[in-house]
């Protein structure tokens, strides 16, 4: 079964980080995604930049508009992700638990649903 | 040669033993709790057909390759089943099928029943749901009898309970015992859910008596199943004793008017005292295992001091204060601080105890908390200070909800203005 893990972060808190501490868990991501790639978890993961670079496109009668921003404002942003493959919850959970971010900001977990036949 | 009746009343027996077993284990069997479900009640109603003319050896193995066997029929039939994901479903079960269910091992079962309370009580799904499913799918209550349980409409206890197994079969919650390192931290889910059980039946404020007993009772036997399935927990046989403990003392905890009646009042020869004795002994071979201390057995612990003594005066408060200061190290809370705060006053008295208590309110998190008010309104009233503790009963008022509560607050306002 595949699960997407959302990360959020709050972004803010995230540019305030020092670089230092910055540059120690860029280094822990590699380690992890390293460690999900051996296992044969790992089926995509991708780092994405901030919300202020978002756009939001909506189609209503056919005309196309875009907003500035993303869909909703929340206390934590979404960050980056990895799609990975497991077994059932419980291995997905006990793989978002080693996620770096889980430990400052917070991984949304959603079983992805199996390509219509 | 049995006479009809009596044979009715054996299959009747074994259904009855067997209900939750056999559900455990064709949920593992089928992988789905509806199908699962459907195919215990196929079999129960083919065992009445067919047993007539005499139980089979193995009763249990019996209806559980048939509950199997209906449903992988059922699958085969219904078309609508024939997903891919049910294809693969029923190539598996096939598979298994090919070999006879003889499993005589008890051990199996019991694993199976575990299994089914793990995946019932699983994180990943809101509590009241975990409550819920546990009631239904391992206590084996019907939807109505939890409906009625916990105040909702059978049709809403209904929708609930579908959204649970949805998400247990869309989420891919394993039905499985954690592995090691986690059986720990799960545990402490289940025992909150079988405590809620118990305190959902004990505190409840409205319904009928009968309703309270028999959630309570759901919770006392979820308790002895987890002891026989995890034997020598020390949390699982704290908590046990902690709930037996309480639930000897509900004959004497509400007046015939419905009021409530304080621990120091109620009337010692109510209480149930087998289920003490009980209690007693549970507790104290929980705090034996060495290398668990569990936040369940020193509440029990605490329980077992209060219902240890004959009279309220023999209650030896000392030893009640230090459980209280270990259980703040285990588990520290505000309710838990006020709970010290009272057992000190019977100690070192009235004013050391007010001290802990107004350090605990400066702290605000509990300023709303009605029980503190009246804790600093009796502690001030045993200080001769009737009209601080006057104020301070009133505050108590104000916050709180339950009517008995209030009721008894008024009657002690009216004791101190009189």
């Amino acid at each position: 079964m595949q699960y997407l893990l959302m990360i959020y972060r709050n972004e803010a808190e995230l540019a305030a980080t020092p670089p230092a501490e910055l540059a120690a868990m860029m280094a822990e991501y590699v380690e992890f995604t390293k460690g999900i790639i051996q296992a044969g978890q790992f089926k995509a993961g991708d780092r994405l930049k901030p919300t202020s670079t978002a756009s939001t496109v909506r189609v209503r009668n056919g005309k196309v508009t875009t907003t500035d921003g993303p869909f909703a404002e929340t206390r934590e942003q979404l960050g980056g992700y990895y799609l990975i493959e497991a077994k059932n919850l419980d291995e997905a959970i006990g793989i978002a638990a080693r996620i770096p971010g889980a430990r400052v900001g917070s991984i949304e977990v959603r079983p992805v649903w199996p390509p219509a036949a | 040669m049995p006479s009809t009746r009596e044979a009715d009343r054996e299959v009747e027996e074994i259904f009855r033993r067997e209900a939750g077993r056999v559900l455990a284990t064709l949920i593992r069997l089928l992988g789905d709790f509806d199908l699962a479900e459907e195919a215990r009640q196929d079999a129960f109603a083919a065992a009445v057909e067919q047993w007539s003319a005499g139980v089979p050896a193995n009763p249990r193995a019996w209806l559980i390759n048939t509950g199997r066997n209906k449903a992988i029929d059922k699958i085969r039939r219904d078309v609508v089943f024939r997903t891919k994901v049910f294809d693969r479903e029923l190539a598996s079960a096939e598979a298994d099928a090919a070999t006879a269910f003889e499993e005589s091992d008890e051990a199996t079962f019991g694993d199976d029943r575990l299994r089914l309370i793990f995946t019932c009580c699983h994180p990943a799904l809101k509590q009241e749901a975990q409550i819920a499913l546990t009631l239904r799918e391992v206590c084996g209550l019907s939807t109505q009898a939890v409906a009625r349980g916990f105040l909702v409409s059978e049709e809403t206890m209904a929708q609930r309970l579908v959204r649970a197994k949805r998400k247990i079969r869309d989420a891919g919650i394993p039905y499985e015992t954690p592995e090691p390192s986690l059986l720990h931290e799960r545990l402490q889910g289940v025992l909150a859910v079988v405590y809620g059980v118990f305190t959902e039946g004990y505190a409840a404020t409205t319904g009928t008596r009968l309703v309270d007993a028999e959630l309570c009772g759901e919770a006392t036997r979820l308790g002895y199943l987890l002891d026989e399935l995890l034997p020598d927990n020390a949390a699982v046989l704290g908590l046990l004793a902690l709930m037996l403990l309480h639930d000897a003392r509900r004959a004497a905890r509400e007046s015939l008017s419905g009021d409530v009646i304080l621990l120091e009042d109620q009337d010692r020869t109510l209480w149930d005292h087998v289920k003490i004795a009980e209690g007693l002994r549970l507790v104290d071979r929980s705090l034996c295992i060495s290398g668990q201390v569990s936040a369940y057995a020193v509440q029990a612990a605490i329980a077992a001091l209060h219902v240890r003594a004959l009279r309220k005066e023999d209650t030896d408060w000392p030893q009640i204060v230090g459980l209280y200061e270990v259980l703040l190290r285990l588990q520290p809370s505000p309710v838990i601080e006020l709970n010290h705060a009272v057992a000190v006053s019977m100690v070192d008295g009235a004013a050391r105890a007010l001290d802990l208590v107004d350090s605990l309110a400066a702290r605000g998190q509990v300023s709303q908390y009605h029980l503190l008010h009246a804790a600093r309104g009796r502690f001030l009233q045993q200080l001769g200070r009737l009209r601080e503790a006057g104020c301070a009963y009133r505050t108590a008022l104000s916050y709180a909800a339950l009517e008995p509560e209030r009721r008894f607050l008024r009657a002690r306002i009216a004791s101190i203005e009189d």
